[in-house]
């Protein structure tokens, strides 16, 4: 009853969807919604995206004289120029060289009134190209791996080409590093990938999330519970963090009615009755949360105006409201290079009217049951990505929301708040196998003879602390540290500092029990 | 219980106690874990003591036990040279903690390369995936997390009795309805035609991919993605060049996981006395030679992050490609 059998991925665009579309070759990236009056606009030309409605993802599109056409399946596969130049593994043998070749401006005898004759006559882009080509004087002494560089760069400008991608965890994060990367925290795809891994998340999950990285991980989550569980989406204070990210996801509707909003003080209120003190909780709860408890309709509300507002226009949405949205608390810090690029992100389409019956079911405040559920059981894991916070007291309110035994991951783009945070888990003995990590992702370009890394790479994806949640009778044998480390080891030979005993006393007591080092 | 719920009651709560015939994954240390599994009357015996299986069941997962046996308690577990009075815990396993504890009948893939594995092909509930080989079923448990609870892994392995070991485990952990284990030589034979167009996502880990690709074209939905694990980059290259004809969004990434340590350290003032020149005042240090440098432990002390030392350096490259349309 809980588990309709989940539909298969949709692998066609369809009337409505939220579609990724890729022009020349990650040139542009933009999310665009199929609706009936939808445009992209490519050059100076305005195209309509229905030609994209019924077509399979993955499906080439060039620019014909009335819009977006299909390209022929032979021509699909020019979108691999770059593995496709040197196939015949010549290029060691290559004996050309650029020692000719003088930049002085004359080598292409068309000219541009040529050109614009020609796309009068109704000349193809790669009509163009080729007659650039053609009429290029250095094209033949240039060596096989400039000339199809000289290729492509003119095939970007006269015949560019729009390839439509579905949009899933992995597409949607990899566009908003790409292209807006401060909105996601700077959370690079292998990041989200190990969350979603360290979290345990799989169907029937009851996951507790954090998610201040504008619905990025809420959506991942959803679509790794395909319809079953519930992503339980939390915030502090009485408004929640825009999820907006969540619908450029194509959620089904079982999948969206699975995820729901809470704020943290009415977790932590309804957990407070139970019997789990923790070391770190000491007024942690009053500082973090608003004590007053919007009412549900109220989250509601906010929630729908929100989507109401959003992706009339995506460049809207994307590139203007990134520090403020991700509340990072030095904006300045929050800079980055790829910013610049934002305009890039623009999709100017007219994406009027979304499908917001879709979107306004997702935020729901849980049912009362499912609370009292989850105050007995637990959550069965939990996500906190809060880039711009300081983790270590929210993780300890969270922490006793979940099962014992359930692993958790938190995200942060600083090193400094997650080993804090580690610090105080340790001491604190709420947790077990800690890990302080952060991925490293290098990607290659493989080509005969010529395969090396990128020269440009991503050097920071964001950290990870992930670890596992444990039976909290433990945290009462934290209580008794003190006495225990003096039988231990204070009349021994151990002189406890006058300054910061007691915390020093808890480090002690890890290395003595905490991990059974050997001592 | 199945280490992958098949169903909402089946998912470990705070409310679910350790019953006999339970996997639990005993946790010493975060590099010292086994699955166990747990039975009346049984019993664990390790560095830390005797641990009775009884004592164990109906206590609630991610409970702390105390071994018993050998000398008296040495306050929690410290030491447990002795060989009692230390303790561990008790997990509920996971696919994390299974790829952490099973045994090695091969080299297997770990965390990074799984979730990268899991994300880049794209895998939801409900997806089909083939996979070949199936070696110690790491990846293939974590992947069967991924598609459950209605979706379906053919793994193959052109070794009998590997593959017959997998399947053993995964019966143990509860998978059998996600995970169908075959032997066959998809090298030479490609795979099944039963297949045929029917699978979401297909993952290689073989010797010489490029003489499984063709097959994979066949079995694949279109747009459906291609993974190719290899070790060795002349294999990668070889692979690249079978992909080009029928695959497309060809990309190749080595993907590490660098891990951090943190300490609790009171570094010392560049004004303090020459006495105190010597090694770092950590923690660990003050225990062994507590008397000589309490001087410099008066100053407080910070939370100091670095990474460990050691790391692995490499395990292999993964390749990704899409099925053209």
């Amino acid at each position: 009853m809980d588990s309709p059998p989940p539909p298969p991925i949709r692998r066609e665009a369809w009337e409505g969807c939220s579609v990724l579309l890729d022009i020349n070759d990650g040139d542009r990236l933009a999310f665009f919604r199929l609706t009936p009056g939808a445009t992209v606009k490519i050059g100076n030309k305005t195209c309509s995206l229905q030609p994209l409605v019924g077509r399979p993802f993955g499906s080439l599109f060039r620019l014909g004289a009335d819009g977006l056409v299909p390209c022929a399946a032979a021509d699909a596969t020019s979108r691999d120029h770059n593995t496709r130049d040197g196939a015949d593994g010549q290029t060691q043998d290559e004996t050309r060289d650029n020692r000719s070749l003088v930049d002085n401006n004359t080598a292409q005898n068309l000219s541009s009134d040529d050109i614009e004759a020609m796309k009068r006559d109704g000349a193809t882009g790669d009509e163009i190209v080729e007659a650039l080509i053609a009429n290029s004087s250095t094209f033949g002494k240039k060596t096989v791996f400039s000339q199809e560089k000289y290729k492509l760069k003119k095939q970007k400008k006269y015949a560019p080409k729009v390839l439509l991608r579905r949009p899933s965890a992995r597409s949607i994060c990899e566009t908003y590093f790409k292209k807006s990367p401060a909105r996601i925290g700077f959370m690079r795809v292998d990041t989200l990938s190990l969350l979603l891994s360290m979290a345990n998340i799989g169907a029937y999950s009851d996951v507790l999330v954090v998610d201040m990285v504008g619905g990025l991980v809420v959506g991942a989550v959803a679509e790794r519970l395909g319809g079953t569980g519930y992503v339980c989406s939390t915030y502090l204070g009485s408004a929640p963090c825009s999820i907006d990210i969540i619908r450029m996801y194509n959620l089904s509707s079982d999948m969206v009615s699975r995820i729901v909003q809470v704020p943290l003080s009415d977790l932590c209120s309804m957990h407070s009755s139970g019997n789990t003190p923790s070391l770190l909780n000491g007024g942690a709860e009053g500082e973090m949360v608003e004590p007053a408890v919007v009412p549900d309709e109220d989250a509601q509300a906010s929630l729908a105006q929100q989507v109401d507002t959003a992706v009339s226009d995506e460049k809207a949405q994307l590139s203007t409201d990134q520090p403020t949205d991700m509340e990072v608390s030095e904006p300045s810090l929050d800079e980055h290079p790829v910013q610049d690029e934002n305009s890039s992100l623009d999709g100017k389409g007219s994406d009027g009217n979304l499908d917001a019956s879709k979107s306004s079911k997702a935020g729901k405040a849980p049912s009362p049951e499912k609370m009292k559920y989850w105050k007995e059981h637990g959550f069965s894991s939990l996500i906190v990505c809060a880039p711009g916070h300081e983790v270590e007291r929210l993780v300890a309110d969270l922490l006793p929301l979940l099962s014992y035994s359930a692993p958790f991951a938190i995200y942060h783009q600083y090193l400094d708040p997650l080993a804090k945070c580690m610090h105080s888990l340790q001491v604190s003995k709420m947790a077990i196998g800690l890990q302080l990590s952060e991925p490293w992702l290098r990607e290659y370009q493989v080509l005969p003879s010529r395969t090396h890394p990128h020269m440009q790479m991503n050097a920071f994806g964001g950290y990870i602390l992930s670890g596992i949640r444990i039976h909290s009778t433990d945290c009462m044998i934290a209580n008794n540290f003190r006495e225990l480390v003096l039988n231990l080891y204070g009349s021994r030979y151990f002189m406890p500092p006058a300054v910061g005993f007691a915390g020093d006393i808890l480090v002690y007591c890890l290395y003595a029990c905490g991990e059974q080092t050997d001592v | 219980m199945t280490m992958v719920p098949l169903d909402p009651s089946s998912k470990p709560t705070s409310q679910r106690r350790i019953a006999e015939g339970d996997t639990v994954v005993v946790y010493e240390r975060h590099d010292t874990m086994r699955a166990v599994a747990v039975r009346a009357g049984g019993v664990l015996q390790n560095r830390f003591g005797v641990f009775s299986h009884d004592d164990w069941i109906g206590r609630p997962f991610g409970s702390k036990v105390f071994g018993g046996g050998g000398g008296s308690s040495k306050g929690g577990g410290g030491g447990g040279k002795a060989g009692g009075g230390g303790f561990v815990h008790l997990l509920a396993p996971t696919p994390e903690l299974w790829t952490l504890v099973l045994s090695h009948r091969t080299q297997i893939l770990y965390i990074a390369d799984i979730s990268l594995v899991v994300a880049y092909l794209e895998l939801v509930p409900g997806c089909v995936v083939l996979e070949s080989g199936t070696g110690s079923g790491s990846l293939t448990t974590s992947l069967a997390r991924a598609v459950a609870p209605h979706g379906q892994i053919h793994t193959f392995d052109f070794h009998e009795q590997r593959a017959a070991s997998a399947r053993e485990d995964f019966e143990k952990n509860g998978l059998s309805s996600l995970i169908t284990v075959n032997v066959r030589d998809v090298q030479g034979e490609g795979f099944p035609e039963e297949h045929c167009g029917a699978a979401d996502a297909v993952f290689l880990d073989l010797p010489q991919p490029w003489l499984a690709i063709p097959s994979v074209g066949l079995m694949l939905k279109k747009d459906g993605v291609l993974c190719s694990f290899s070790p060795c980059i002349e294999q990668v290259q070889r692979a690249c060049e079978a992909m080009k004809t029928s695959f497309t969004d060809i990309r190749t990434f080595e993907i590490l996981l660098r891990n951090y340590e943190i300490r609790n350290v009171a570094l010392k003032s560049v004004t303090s006395d020459e006495a105190c020149v010597g090694p770092l005042p950590q923690k660990r240090r003050m225990l062994t030679a507590p008397g000589e440098n309490t001087d410099c432990s008066q100053r407080s002390s910070s939370i100091l992050v670095r990474p460990c030392s050691s790391a692995k350096g490499h395990t292999g490259y993964l390749t990704f490609a899409r099925l053209c349309v």
